[in-house]
């Protein structure tokens, strides 16, 4: 068994983010350890641009992005171990596995989650029909195509509006393939708008909204898909049923946090989040166990995911330390109206010098509304937003002479004013 | 010219091998798809019944008991996942309590053991998370599930190793009778034999027909089933299946060999015999039914739905025996449930009916199961040290959800007599792609393993069924 | 007035541009007002795609094009990204294609292999 005053697990963006900082911080043993043969994540096959005009002020691509904290991993002396799975973790030994040195066992001061997300398939949705070859999910389409080279299909339709079915509309049409249709569940799309106007309307690709899959045809590899419109339960109406003769269906149907190793640890976990429940220091019901990135809850951007795990970097290294804020002033964070989470779901007060920074989604589309932080029924702080969507995640930052009004606990709700107005 | 000749690659036609392939016998398996277990082995609940079901005096409960008892021990030469978990049958009121007693009469009279009438209070003991009405269970302790295509393939992997032949992508099309024996045309190939052994599931009738000994007829009976993550193994810790009725034993819920939780089945007459499509009306109704027995199953953690084909008869015991229209035509036909259960009992069975049919059965000297293969998830840490070090296969996890090592990939093609070539082969012996993410993650790197070991294309790998090629080509290729 | 989704960042500005005046509302920087013009006199894109290549971990290297191009060359510059192939190592930025397709971009490699 080695020893390590910090051991990371995942080198996708997020745990490179927090190597950095943590290294940063004045923590120089580090071991980051990564599963595939490279670091950088889902961000090597995420080959078209959008990341990082706010982490570095000019738009890349997933690679390099990806690519720039690689280099800065390399100015520091964090050691990174490819090729390795994490197989559990307790009380703080990390056991893991790789073809270059076997079966190994790493104990650390701290830890640092970061395994990050993976994609919804077919199975908690029930997309029913024959089940023969041509179903993937969009992520698993993508690695063909921008890491070995292969189309899954000719002709396609796609499940789903979120980012990655979004993206993939646009790289398969442009490798050749015909995108016939994309069908969302929900009366507006799952992907930042941005992508339905330069993956969908560039190509004049439809976008059904309301409208699922309701039959899967073809027995041993898929012929055509049907999609039907849904009412106000989601439940399909018969007659309005749509045929699309094609090879491959594409489901983009949501991200799940990748917690098997968190669960396995014992450590609490949000239902709403489906990650870990932390402080504003992103540590975990244990101690000394952090967690960052879109294996706490999925972010739609990348720079916001480096911003999270940078603090979680930093909170590790504080703690590696000894500097971190010993007190607890534990004050819960809940979700209020229209919410669907937080992170952070509790707040350690000494740890906060000018404020504190909560993520959220909400549950509906909002035009004109405001954020309400309350604590006991009074209100302490509100915010003014415009087109808040539950496909894309929203921040407050609430300032620290607010939050020491506040008492025991906070809620969070966003009110929809021109239903207020109403 | 072969001795026997085995049609049908099912758990039926697999454990007829496996006992065949202990005698000094000329023998071969004809299979029309490209793998063994490729229907209604690979989808249905994996239960191993204890044996109280079926009416006493018939083959059903003579086998399904006898083969109760080989499953487990076959199951342990060969490390096939296999689990005794016991059964419940739960009652919710008098009538349904008055049922569980004759279905303990019923496997006292079948030679069950281990059958225990429990109360409401023991049965919530055992069980928490079933609905509060229920009111009492008959509890077998012998009862235990099977990963059922992983015994399929272990027995035909135990035959193969010890002399029977098989043969894929060989589809019978033609059975002549010349001079007292038969000639098979299977996949363009012919195939003289002296006995046929038609264990051809779904299509039975058919291949009796090319016989000339058609005198039962198969029907395709659908279930459709939810498959949850191993995160709900909390829900139940044995079999749980409600009273039976006229359609069969009904929506059960049960952990599976492999550590998910099962749901289902329905039960949906006169099919196609070809088409395991799921419905949505099916599946509600699973979900619907289920209900009764536990208000917690949590269908968000549903990873996989799929169906299964039962061969169902217009008899209504197992038909197994030399046809009566054809001599040394053996059918082992009509295998619904407890077929699975019954398997091996089955292949020990039709050893005794050839015997009576004048085939001379010496025994081979020398008889052995192939070498288990490893389960890397399942070894301690000291041992997983070990073997990484004889192999750093071993070290390289390729699915996560299952914890499948190259390693064990490697295993399942250079170790098997019975070589998978399919994405579908590989999931079939290693578990790779059956977890929560369903090959999302594995897929392609399992993928990239076939191409090295084959030697071949990227395009030409297969998910599953002959055609159903993964990839639809190369980027930049023209797209006509 | 034509209305649009700013795609110059993430964050998918509503926008509304009057076709003759060309004159842009919604937008919450000076980038948002460009590519309204842009959208409607000649719009542009920045291509992404891969080109094969040889001797590195993969079969295939991302590349994209250095700044925004005709919306109407896409294609054509994607027969030219599958035209190409290259040989590892290759360093992020590195230019695969010079002035792609006459556009004045260059095809820059989106990483090191």
């Amino acid at each position: 068994m080695t020893k390590h005053d910090i051991v990371i697990i995942g080198a996708g963006p997020a745990g490179l983010a927090a190597a950095v900082a943590a290294y940063e911080a004045g923590v120089k043993d580090i071991l980051l350890l990564e599963r595939d043969c490279e670091a950088g994540g889902i961000l090597n096959q995420c080959i078209h641009n959008g990341f990082g005009l706010h982490r570095f002020g000019e738009e890349l691509s997933g690679p390099e992005y990806a690519g720039k904290y690689i280099d800065m991993l390399k100015s520091t002396d964090v050691k990174l171990q490819l090729g390795t799975t994490v197989l559990n973790i307790e009380n703080k030994i990390v056991s893991a596995v790789s073809e270059a040195n076997g079966f190994e066992q790493f104990e650390a001061k701290a830890i640092i989650l970061a395994m990050g997300c993976r994609e919804r398939n077919r199975g908690p949705i029930s997309v029913p029909g024959d089940r023969g070859k041509g179903v993937f999910t969009a992520g698993a389409a993508q690695r063909y195509l921008n890491i070995e080279g292969y189309l899954v299909g000719k002709k396609i339709v796609i499940l789903g509006s979120g980012d990655i079915g979004l993206i993939m509309a646009r790289r398969m049409t442009l490798e050749g393939a015909k995108v016939l249709a994309v069908s969302e569940i929900m009366p507006f799309t799952n992907g930042l708008s941005r992508n339905v106007a330069q993956c969908l309307e560039d190509f004049d690709i439809p976008l059904y909204l309301s409208h699922t899959v309701t039959k899967v045809i073809g027995k041993d590899s898929l012929e055509g898909i049907e999609i039907s419109k849904v009412d106000e339960n989601m439940k399909p109406i018969k007659g309005t049923e749509k045929y699309f003769e094609c090879d491959t269906l594409l489901l983009s149907v949501g991200l799940v946090p990748e917690n098997e190793l968190t669960r396995q640890a014992g450590i609490d976990l949000d239902l709403r989040t489906r990650g870990a429940s932390v402080g504003e220091d992103m540590q975990t019901s244990e101690e000394g166990v952090f967690a960052c990135g879109n294996v706490l809850h999925v972010h739609d951007l990348v720079d916001y995911v480096s911003a999270e795990s940078e603090r979680a970097g930093r909170s590790a290294a504080k703690y590696v330390l000894g500097t971190a804020a010993a007190e607890k002033d534990g004050l819960n964070v809940n979700v209020g109206l229209n919410l669907g989470y937080t992170v952070p779901q509790r707040i350690n007060r000494v740890n906060v010098e000018k404020g504190v920074d909560i993520f959220f989604r909400v549950r509906k589309k909002i035009r004109v509304g405001e954020i309400r932080v309350e604590s006991n029924g009074e209100k302490i702080a509100s915010f003014k937003r415009e087109f808040l969507a539950p496909a894309e995640m929203e921040k407050i930052t609430v300032p620290k002479v607010l939050l020491d009004k506040a008492n025991g606990s906070i809620t969070v709700s966003a009110i929809d004013l021109e239903e207020e107005a109403k | 010219m072969y001795d026997v000749t085995i049609i049908g690659g099912g758990v039926c036609g697999a454990a007829v091998a496996m006992y065949l392939s202990k005698y000094d016998l000329k023998c071969c398996l004809l299979e029309k798809e490209n793998d063994i277990a490729m229907s209604t082995t690979r989808a249905n609940s994996g239960i191993v019944h204890a044996g109280y079901d079926p009416e006493p005096d018939t083959l059903m409960a003579r086998l399904n008991v006898r083969g109760c008892e080989l499953i487990e021990e076959i199951c342990e030469q060969l490390n096939i996942p296999y689990k005794k978990c016991g059964s419940m049958v739960i009652s919710f009121d008098s009538k349904d309590e008055a049922h569980l007693e004759e279905l303990y009469e019923r496997g006292i009279a079948n030679g069950v053991r281990g059958m225990e009438l429990i109360n409401k209070e023991e049965l919530l003991k055992r069980e928490p998370n079933l609905a509060n009405d229920v009111t009492g269970a008959l509890y077998a302790s012998s009862a235990a599930i099977v990963n059922p295509w992983r015994l399929c393939i272990g027995m035909a992997e135990t035959a193969a190793k010890n002399g029977v032949e098989f043969y894929l992508d060989s589809e019978v099309t033609e059975i002549e009778k010349i001079n007292g024996a038969f000639k098979v045309t299977a996949g363009g190939k012919t195939y003289e034999t002296r006995f046929i052994i038609n264990a051809a599931g779904l299509y039975a009738d058919k291949i009796a027909a090319l016989a000339g000994a058609q005198d039962f007829e198969i029907f395709a009976s659908k279930g459709q089933y939810f498959l949850l993550d191993k995160t709900s193994s909390w829900l139940v810790n044995s079999v749980i299946f409600q009273c039976p009725t006229e359609k069969g034993k009904g929506v059960l819920i049960s952990p599976t060999a492999d550590g998910n939780i099962i749901v289902g089945p329905n039960a949906e007459s006169n099919n196609e015999r070809d088409d395991v499509s799921t419905t949505r009306e099916g599946l509600d109704f699973v979900a619907q039914e289920a209900a009764k027995t536990s208000k917690l199953v949590d269908y968000r953690e549903n990873i996989r739905s799929f169906s299964g084909l039962r061969a169902n008869s217009d008899k209504k015991d197992f038909i197994i025996g030399e046809s009566a229209l054809c001599r040394h035509f053996i059918n082992v036909a009509g295998i619904k449930s407890p077929g699975l259960s019954s398997s091996p009992a089955i292949g020990e069975y039709v050893i005794e009916i050839l015997e009576d049919c004048g085939l001379i059965m010496t025994e081979k000297a020398e008889w052995s199961y192939p070498e288990a293969h490893i389960c890397f998830a399942e070894l301690s840490n000291e041992e997983k040290a070990e073997i990484c070090k004889r192999n750093p296969k071993y070290g390289n996890i390729i699915c996560r959800c299952n914890v499948v090592t190259e390693g064990e990939i490697l295993d399942a093609l250079d170790s098997s007599y019975i070589k998978p070539r399919t994405l579908d082969g590989i999931k079939r012996r290693t578990g790779t792609g059956m977890g929560r993410c369903q090959g999302g993650f594995c897929g392609v790197r399992v993928h990239e393993i076939l191409c090295k070991y084959y030697g071949i294309d990227a395009t030409e790998v297969l998910w599953d069924k002959n055609g159903s090629n993964i990839v639809a080509g190369k980027v930049g290729e023209s797209n006509d | 007035m034509k209305e649009m989704i700013c795609i110059v960042c993430p964050r998918g500005c509503h926008l509304t541009i009057d076709e003759t005046t060309l004159e842009a509302k919604g937008n919450t920087c000076p980038r948002g007002e460009e590519y309204a013009k842009n959208e409607i006199t000649s719009p542009m894109r920045t291509i992404t795609g891969s080109v094969g290549i040889s001797g590195g971990i993969h079969s295939r290297l991302a590349v994209r094009t250095n700044r925004a191009v005709p919306k109407s060359k896409m294609f054509e510059i994607m027969a030219a990204l599958h035209a190409c192939r290259v040989q590892a190592p290759v360093k992020r930025g590195d230019v695969i294609i010079e002035n792609v397709c006459g556009t004045g971009a260059n095809v820059i490699a989106s990483r090191d292999m």
